[in-house]
């Protein structure tokens, strides 16, 4: 089971995470979670919706370049070490994560988003150590 | 069809054109030497008389003028005629110090429309075409120029001038344009807008394109060609000697024909001023054999090309002469390199970027800095910040790789680097500010 996060390329620039964000808000576009990732010269805004095809097109047509990427979102249990036990899964089956950020979810749950280089085998690991994984209309 | 405007002319014999160009020339130092004070001046400075020019091989006797004499004759100083025989002047974009104002008789916008006539007819321009010409008119001489060429061709003129895209693609498609005057940046920008618009070159009538005004590359003549379905024509001018029309490609698209029984070109070493033989890359000199407001001799373009008699496959006589290298205004010096900004979009395109793009130089602690803007395209965009770093590296390594200097490159969203509708600017050199 994945998710989809649509990323899309900020300038690094005063007011452009901003403006981005506060476009989607005025196109009616429900934000799940969000996450940044930044340089010295530009930023790429992660975002996790309820209809990532809609969110896209608003996107196309304010000018800003955007792409679509199947991610995981594992359910996190409120105890230390639950981290450290998903990322001990996926090393085991040799999965490299790419990036990684927390969210909580309308039914109280806490998710961690995994961008890994192989969904399918991240699930296999993941499922076969009896962890859970959202699709999309889980976390709405 | 008629393959040329004016055949007698674009096809005429060598010798018969040295005779003309003779001719031409005797009458016109005389009439500069009488009219044109300035001249005169620089001509008796140099000790030279109109009875000494006997011939078009006595030109080199003939003193250069600069840019820096047209901003010291501005704006009347080398008018060679009366006001009152002016019915038009044409500014440049003044991008580099003084604006020069060019003053034009009714003979003269004659000539100017006649060369951009032959620019028309050469790719394949009749009175059947939908000539949509999308340079800025006003002051700038691109719109006015082609528009009279495309009159004169009596194709059906639509004087669009540049900006407001979506609306020039709708009437190119209702109006059923074949020919296409803009500048190339403005021509990538309205096949960009086309692709968004979901249309496909299927869905317009152009069949050709006549680009010029300011520096373009093979590979730009390749992207554009593709997203429009044309074939895309060089042509070549200066406000200085009219306008467009100085020059223009043929089918061949292997150089630009001289209207050289109007503009009377040679090749010069730019440090020495010596007249260089056919073949020699230098700088590009005009005389206006004929021209009444402003009659330049030896004017100094700034370009670099290369001038050339190999017979053409088009049956035009007339020379040519090669796309320019460089201009030597657009040089830019860095840590000691010669950089021409075209290097460095010939490099983009390769890499698969946009050719729109910004050159930043600085120095920082007597170290020359070159920032390089350029677009991300959707295509090339990826959630990684990985991927998006070794993007940029590697096209950093393409630049240093062509000029041996290392560049700070930096990707921007789509369409944030100004288009140009007249001339575009891609060079902010802020180490002036420093001096
Ligand atoms: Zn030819």
């Amino acid at each position: 089971m994945s998710v989809k996060q649509i990323s899309v390329f900020i300038e690094n620039k005063k007011g452009e995470l901003a403006a981005a964000t506060r476009y989607l808000a005025n196109h009616n576009i429900n934000l799940r979670a969000l996450s940044i990732a930044d340089t010295q010269d530009f930023g790429i805004l992660r975002i996790i919706c309820d209809d990532p095809k809609a969110t896209e097109t608003v996107l196309r047509e304010g000018g800003y370049i955007s792409t679509v990427t199947d991610v995981l979102a594992a359910e996190i249990e409120d105890k230390p070490g639950s981290m450290a036990a998903i990322l001990e899964v996926l090393a085991e089956a040799h999965v490299i994560v790419e990036y990684t950020y927390a969210f909580l979810a309308p039914d109280g749950h806490a998710y961690m988003i995994f961008r890994v280089d192989d969904n399918a085998v991240a699930s296999a690991a993941l499922a076969g150590a009896g962890i859970k994984t959202a699709n999309q209309e889980d976390l709405f | 069809m008629a393959k040329y405007y004016q055949p007698e002319f674009e096809c005429m014999a060598l010798e018969d054109m040295r005779a003309l160009q003779s001719e031409k020339l005797v009458k016109q130092v005389k009439r500069v030497y009488e009219n044109v004070k300035y001249y005169r001046d620089l001509m008796d400075a140099k000790g030279v008389t109109p009875d000494d020019i006997k011939s078009i091989d006595d030109i080199h006797k003939l003193p250069f003028l600069t840019k820096a004499d047209l901003r010291d004759a501005y704006p009347y100083g080398l008018l060679g005629t009366d006001l009152k025989n002016c019915v038009r002047i044409q500014s440049t974009s003044g991008t580099t110090g003084r604006r020069v104002v060019a003053f034009y008789t009714q003979a003269d916008v004659d000539m100017w429309e006649d060369c951009c006539a032959r620019a028309v007819t050469a790719v394949g321009g009749t009175n059947e075409d939908v000539c949509q010409v999308a340079y800025g008119y006003g002051l700038f001489t691109g719109g006015p120029g082609l528009n009279g060429g495309s009159h004169k061709v009596g194709c059906l003129t639509l004087p669009m001038s540049s900006g407001n895209t979506e609306r020039q693609i709708q009437f190119m498609r209702d109006l059923h344009a074949t020919i296409l005057c803009c500048t190339p940046s403005y021509a990538a920008y309205i096949g960009e807008t086309l692709k968004e618009m979901g249309l496909t070159p299927d869905d317009i009538d152009l069949k050709a394109g006549i680009f010029g005004a300011e520096p373009w590359t093979e590979e730009m003549r390749r992207d554009i060609e593709k997203s429009l379905g044309i074939k895309a024509y060089d042509i070549y001018g200066l406000t200085e000697t009219s306008g467009p029309g100085v020059s223009f490609e043929c089918e061949e698209q292997t150089g630009m024909h001289i209207n050289e029984d109007h503009f009377y070109a040679e090749i010069i070493d730019p440090e020495t001023g010596e007249v260089l033989p056919e073949g020699s890359k230098g700088e590009l000199v005009f005389t206006s054999l004929d021209k009444e407001g402003f009659p330049l001799l030896r004017y100094r373009t700034r370009d670099i090309c290369v001038l050339s008699r190999k017979k053409c496959s088009c049956g035009r006589t007339l020379i040519k002469m090669s796309k320019p290298m460089g201009r030597s205004d657009d040089m830019l010096i860095i840590r000691g390199v010669n950089v021409f900004p075209s290097q460095i979009e010939t490099v983009l395109i390769k890499e698969g970027y946009s050719p729109n793009y910004l050159i930043e130089v600085d120095r920082v602690k007597n170290n020359d800095t070159l920032d390089v803007s350029v677009e991300l395209s959707p295509e090339q965009f990826s959630d990684t910040v990985k991927d998006l770093a070794i993007k940029e590296k590697a096209l950093a390594d393409a630049i240093k790789t062509m000029l041996g200097i290392n560049p700070k490159v930096h990707l921007v969203a789509p369409k944030t680097i100004t288009r140009s509708e007249g001339k575009a600017v891609r060079v902010i050199d802020k180490r002036k500010l420093h001096d």
